[in-house]
Formats: C-alpha cells, sequence, structure tokens
C-alpha cells in the first residue's frame, strides 16, 4: 500500500476525491485487495476447519451414549451425555500403564536416535574421508528403503542374535531378543530406527550451514575435536537437535511397525489402540469365557476415542513447542 | 578434460591404496592431517555404517533371497530354502487375486496425490508466506496434520468396515437429497462432455482433499522456509520495473522456490508409500502374519513394491531436474 506515492497525495481528502484524482485506480485496487483477503480468508477458514473438524466430531461423539449413536437426529450434540466411554476405553487400552510405557519409550528411543543422528551428521557435515559420497548415498536410500521390505529378515536376525558367531561359541546357542528392547534401542544407536535417516539428513543441513572458521578458530586455539564437537558446535545445534527429538518423538508415541515388531513384550498405546476391536467382546460380555458381537458404530466410537487419548498429549506438546517443530525443517529446505 | 582433472584435485588421496594407507599405523600419510581427519570423519559416522551393514543390508540381501526361494518354516524356528524359479514373483503378480489391483490402484492414487499435494502446499505456503491476520494460527493449524496423521493413526478408523458403510450410506443420502455439490457438477460436466478424463482426475483430486491437506504439513513447511529466504529487495526492484504481482510470482518466486518441488516430491512419494493405510502394505503383513505364512512371497511383494517406489522416485527426480533447469 505504501509504495505508491500517488496515494498520498492528498491523504486528507476524502477517498472518492482520491480516487478521481488517480483516475480510478483506487478504487480497482481497493477492492482488489478486499477480494483477495475474503478469498484467502474462505480458503483459510475452509481447509484449517477440515483438518480441525475430525477431532470435533471425535470430542462430540465420545460423550454420546450408545443409544445416540443409532439416532438420526443426532449430528454433533450428544443428548444422554455420558462420561462412561472414557472408563471402558481407558480399561481396554488399560490406560494408565500403556500411556506410562509409550512415554517412557519414546523418551529413551527419541534419546537414542538424536544422540546418533548427530554424531553421524556432524562427521558428515565436516570432514572429509574415503567413501563419503558412497555413504551419504546409503543415507538417502535409508529414508527411501520402506521397513517392510526387511521386515521378515529382521525379525530373524533378532530372534538368532549373534555377533559373529561369538555368542553361540560362547553359550552353545544363540541369544533370543526378541522379548527384550535391546534390538530396538541398538537399531536407533546405530541410526537404524524409524526415519532416522530423516534425522540425518536435517542435522547434516544444519551442521553444514555453520561456518567454518568457528571450527577453524577453536582447532587453533588448542581445542580437540571432541571438545570442539561439544563446546562449539553442540550449544549452538539445540533448537536444531530439539526438533528433531521433538519429531522422533511424536512419530515413536503414534508408531505401530517398530513397536509391534520389536517392543512385543511392552504394551504400548499404539499396539493397544491398534487390537483394541479384538478385546472388545470379551470385554462386553457378562461372562469371562464367552464373547459378544459389539455392533460396529460402536467399535467405531471407542476407537474414535482411543485416538483421543493418543492426540490429545500430542496436540498439547505442540502447542508449547511448535515453533521448535518447525524451525529445524526450515533449515532442510535451504539448498545444498 | 581440464574440469575432470580439477575435480580430481579436490581429492587429497588418488585412488584406493592411499584411502587405505590412511587407516594403517606407521604408514607415512598415517600422520598426515587430512588422513587423521578423514579417521576422526570415520568414526563419527561409524555408528550408520555398523548399522546400515549389519541391520539394512544383511536383513536386505536375506530378503532377496528369501522373495527368490520357496521358504519353508521349521517347527520350534528357523526355516529351509529351496530355489524355485522365480516363482514367487510369478505368484504375487499372476496368480494372487488381489496384489495387482492393489498395486495399480496405489499406484494411480499415489500419482494424483503427489500432484496434488505439491501443488496444494505451494498455494498454502504462499498463502501463509503473506501478511493478514490469524496467520499464525493458520500456521499452527496446518502444521498439525504432522501429528495427526502419522503412524498408526490415518488408518485406524478407515480400518474399520463400518466406517467404509457409513460413508457409503452418508454418500447415498446426501446424493438424494442433492447436496453433494461436487458430484452433481461432475455429473452435470461429463453429460455436457467436456474432456471426461480430465474431469475424471480432478474430481478425484477433490474428493481426496482431506488425505492431501493431512499428507502436506512437512511440504508446507519445507515450502514456507524457502519463500522466506527469498530477499524482498528482489521483489522491489521487480516493482520498481513496472512487474505486476502476477509477472513476479511467475518470475521471482516460482523459480526461487522451484529446486525444493524436488525434495518435497520425493518426501511426499516415500511418505505415501509408507503409510500405514496402504492397501499393499496391508497385503503383505497379511501375507506374511496370516493364514499362509509365507514368507517367501511377502518378501517377492514387498520388492516388487520397493522397486516400483524406486522407479516413481527416479522418474520424478528426473523430470523435475530437467524442468528446473530450464530455468536457470
Amino acid at each position: 500500500m505504501s509504495k505508491d506515492n500517488t496515494v498520498f497525495i492528498g491523504k486528507s481528502q476524502d477517498f472518492w476525491t482520491r480516487n478521481r484524482r488517480s483516475e480510478g485506480y483506487l478504487l480497482k485496487r481497493r477492492v482488489k485487495e478486499i477480494v483477495v483477503s475474503v478469498v484467502r480468508a474462505l480458503l483459510m477458514f475452509g481447509l484449517c476447519f477440515m483438518i480441525i473438524q475430525p477431532m470435533l466430531t471425535r470430542f462430540s461423539m465420545s460423550l454420546m451414549e450408545e443409544k445416540d449413536l443409532y439416532d438420526s437426529t443426532i449430528i454433533l450434540l450428544p443428548r444422554h451425555v455420558t462420561l462412561d466411554n472414557y472408563r471402558i476405553v481407558a480399561d481396554l487400552t488399560s490406560f494408565p500403564e500403556s500411556m506410562i510405557n509409550t512415554l517412557w519409550i519414546s523418551i529413551v528411543i527419541s534419546i537414542c536416535q538424536v544422540v546418533a543422528a548427530t554424531l553421524v551428521a556432524y562427521g558428515f557435515a565436516r570432514y572429509e574421508f574415503p567413501l563419503k559420497k558412497f555413504w551419504f548415498a546409503c543415507v538417502v536410500l535409508l529414508i527411501i528403503i520402506p521397513p517392510q521390505t526387511i521386515q521378515t529378515s529382521l525379525y530373524i536376525t533378532f530372534a538368532q542374535f549373534d555377533l559373529f558367531g561369538i555368542i553361540k561359541a560362547l553359550t552353545g546357542d544363540t541369544v533370543n531378543l526378541r522379548s527384550s528392547m535391546a534390538p530396538y534401542v541398538i537399531m536407533s544407536l546405530t541410526c537404524m530406527g524409524l526415519k532416522n535417516g530423516l534425522f540425518i539428513y536435517m542435522m547434516r543441513q544444519y551442521f553444514k550451514n555453520v561456518p567454518m572458521s568457528l571450527e577453524e578458530a577453536a582447532y587453533v586455539d588448542g581445542c580437540g575435536t571432541m571438545h570442539t564437537f561439544v563446546k562449539i558446535m553442540l550449544p549452538d545445534a539445540v533448537p536444531t537437535i530439539a526438533s528433531c527429538f521433538l519429531f522422533s518423538f511424536v512419530w515413536q508415541w503414534t508408531d505401530l511397525f517398530y513397536s509391534r515388531n520389536f517392543l512385543t513384550s511392552y504394551r504400548t498405546f499404539a499396539v493397544q489402540m491398534s487390537t483394541m476391536v479384538s478385546r472388545m467382546g470379551r470385554y462386553f460380555s457378562s461372562d469371562a469365557t464367552q464373547s459378544v458381537i459389539v455392533p460396529n458404530g460402536r467399535q467405531l466410537q471407542l476407537i474414535s476415542i482411543a485416538v483421543l487419548f493418543c492426540c490429545i498429549p500430542l496436540i498439547i506438546l505442540y502447542c508449547f513447542t511448535q515453533r521448535t517443530f518447525v524451525e529445524s525443517l526450515a533449515m532442510t529446505g535451504s539448498k545444498e | 578434460m581440464s574440469k575432470k582433472t580439477r575435480k580430481r584435485r579436490e581429492h587429497w588421496y588418488s585412488g584406493i591404496t592411499e584411502a587405505i594407507q590412511m587407516y594403517i599405523p606407521g604408514n607415512k600419510l598415517y600422520h598426515t592431517m587430512p588422513a587423521r581427519r578423514a579417521r576422526t570423519g570415520t568414526l563419527f559416522i561409524l555408528p550408520f555404517i555398523i548399522g546400515f551393514i549389519f541391520f539394512m543390508v544383511r536383513p536386505l540381501v536375506m530378503s532377496l533371497q528369501m522373495s527368490l526361494n520357496e521358504v519353508n518354516l521349521i517347527r520350534g524356528g528357523g526355516f529351509t530354502m529351496t530355489w524355485n524359479d522365480f516363482y514367487n514373483y510369478h505368484y504375487a503378480l499372476q496368480t494372487d487375486p488381489n496384489y495387482n489391483q492393489y498395486l495399480v490402484d496405489e499406484i494411480s492414487r499415489m500419482v494424483i496425490n503427489t500432484i496434488a499435494t505439491l501443488v496444494l502446499s505451494f498455494v498454502i505456503a504462499v498463502i501463509l508466506n503473506q501478511k493478514f491476520k490469524g496467520r499464525i494460527l493458520c500456521r499452527i493449524i496446518f502444521f498439525l496434520p504432522v501429528i495427526l496423521s502419522s503412524g498408526v493413526l490415518p488408518g485406524i478408523e478407515s480400518s474399520n468396515e463400518f466406517y467404509n458403510m457409513m460413508t457409503d450410506i452418508g454418500n447415498s443420502v446426501q446424493n438424494s437429497s442433492g447436496v453433494d455439490i461436487a458430484a452433481s457438477l461432475q455429473d452435470l460436466l461429463q453429460v455436457s462432455g467436456v474432456a471426461g478424463e480430465v474431469f475424471d482426475v480432478v474430481f478425484q483430486m477433490i474428493n481426496a482433499i482431506y488425505d492431501i491437506v493431512m499428507a502436506s504439513g512437512i511440504q508446507i513447511i519445507v515450502f514456507l522456509s524457502g519463500l522466506q529466504s527469498i530477499s524482498p529487495s528482489l521483489y522491489e526492484a521487480a516493482d520498481v520495473e513496472g512487474c505486476s504481482a502476477w509477472e513476479s510470482f511467475w518470475k521471482i518466486t516460482f523459480p526461487m522456490v522451484s529446486p525444493l518441488l524436488l525434495v518435497n516430491c520425493i518426501y511426499t512419494i516415500i511418505d505415501f508409500f509408507m503409510k500405514n493405510d496402504n492397501r499393499v502394505i496391508e497385503k503383505i503383513n497379511d501375507v506374511m502374519y496370516g493364514v499362509r505364512m509365507d514368507f517367501g512371497v511377502a518378501s517377492a511383494m514387498s520388492w516388487i513394491y520397493f522397486g516400483v517406489a524406486l522407479l516413481f522416485i527416479g522418474i520424478s527426480t528426473f523430470i523435475i531436474t530437467r524442468a528446473v533447469k530450464s530455468y536457470e
């Protein structure tokens, strides 16, 4: 608005005088501005509403009694409000236990992933070594390969875990690591966890943008490699590391694939949620040995509530940390 | 020729022998500065190397082997493999009743969704980059799908049979009451015979808009960061020279952001291929852990799937790098 001088000639005069002086240009532009902002507001509102609406529907559905579900006159507002559903879902997903499990598993795994990714990314960003291009191509490959491809083989690898036959030579048999958390921790520490390639890529992009002279100055002053890394590079990288951590945390929280394959002995919320339907029949029957058929509408309602349970902690976390979330991706976007 | 030699000189080692010598103590190269740095660098990425070899290459080889053999499970763990002349691939592509169809369905859905996601996320990023009231709130909401469409969440409700049934009923009810504008518009256009197939694709996009918005959180952030890195002085200069907003969009904004198209395109494709609600992945899981427990066929299926994914990433990389280059 400020760039055009003709508009400012007579700011004190009224709009129509100014419009006449600019030969209709002012009116045309004002109309254009208004139209653009109205269209924009509509578009933004529509899209935002579309994102939020399912959550709202789930919430209102969660308060309904079962008979409200089949009442076609009820769409959003429940007629018979009840909090019973929450208790049922909490029972079905063994709520406090599975949530606590998910929480600490997510934290442990994310820390492992971020530590490994930071080290590797620093190596890629700052050092020249033979086969560097090749290994980086492997990182890209790691992002691309669907983990489903290697699912079975990983299963077997960890069911009969052995390091070059050393363990077999010592104890006479391979170790079954399937029931423990070890396989997944090992995988996270060696950058093979959930979307780990992406974190390496993000961190590398950040480290590449830090001026080299910082490290050179540290080197001249007699700073060793580890010292430089910990004291010079890490403090500045905290925002990027934090956002990697958050991404890792959120993805781990909702992850089904790795939890189902590697964390079989820990009941995480995502797994509980996906197997919830199969437990419903038993739960609703009066007799523990028999199961009743739960109507589909009821099933869907209970699943929706479980989704709410799963999402709400994450949404709260996101509201407080959304700036951090966005920050590192801004780095990823910058060109090589 | 000269360019090539210059490129070779960027390396401070020439050939494999010198590269290896840097790692051998006692060698004259061992104590040079580049060698020391090379060793530190290798040490830094060592976790990745170990992980990649043990938990990626080895399982990949194993799964490739499985896909080429008939796998028989032995009671109490373990299995035997016998070579069977690509029978698994044959089975997956020709005998299995659904795999083919799912694969084609998912691919066509992927192509349409990827294009739509790129366009939509670019448009949204451009809008979010403007100044208007409630911009920050809009941003917060648009990145919410990064959380809401991750992991188990997107597929869980639609995997419920009843949900599909209900949406069907919902659609038919809407049709009878004439509320569904998109469908009636589609009918109208088809009757009038205006380029039927093109409109089919467009309407497919419109119907999938929820999925597309939910899948475009990260792409929006990437585009937005690209838009913010464009220096405002470029627009000022264009403005002074008499460029309209439309012209400066195509002459400045688009070329500056277009390199990010590639990143986003690849990300979208990968994201789509790995989603939980993908029917091909469901099918693979079903073959693997279902009644059949056929690891060989399941491996073959996932290799075909991976191959297709790679192919599409390759094609889109080729097209986009060509298209972007023409701007430079």
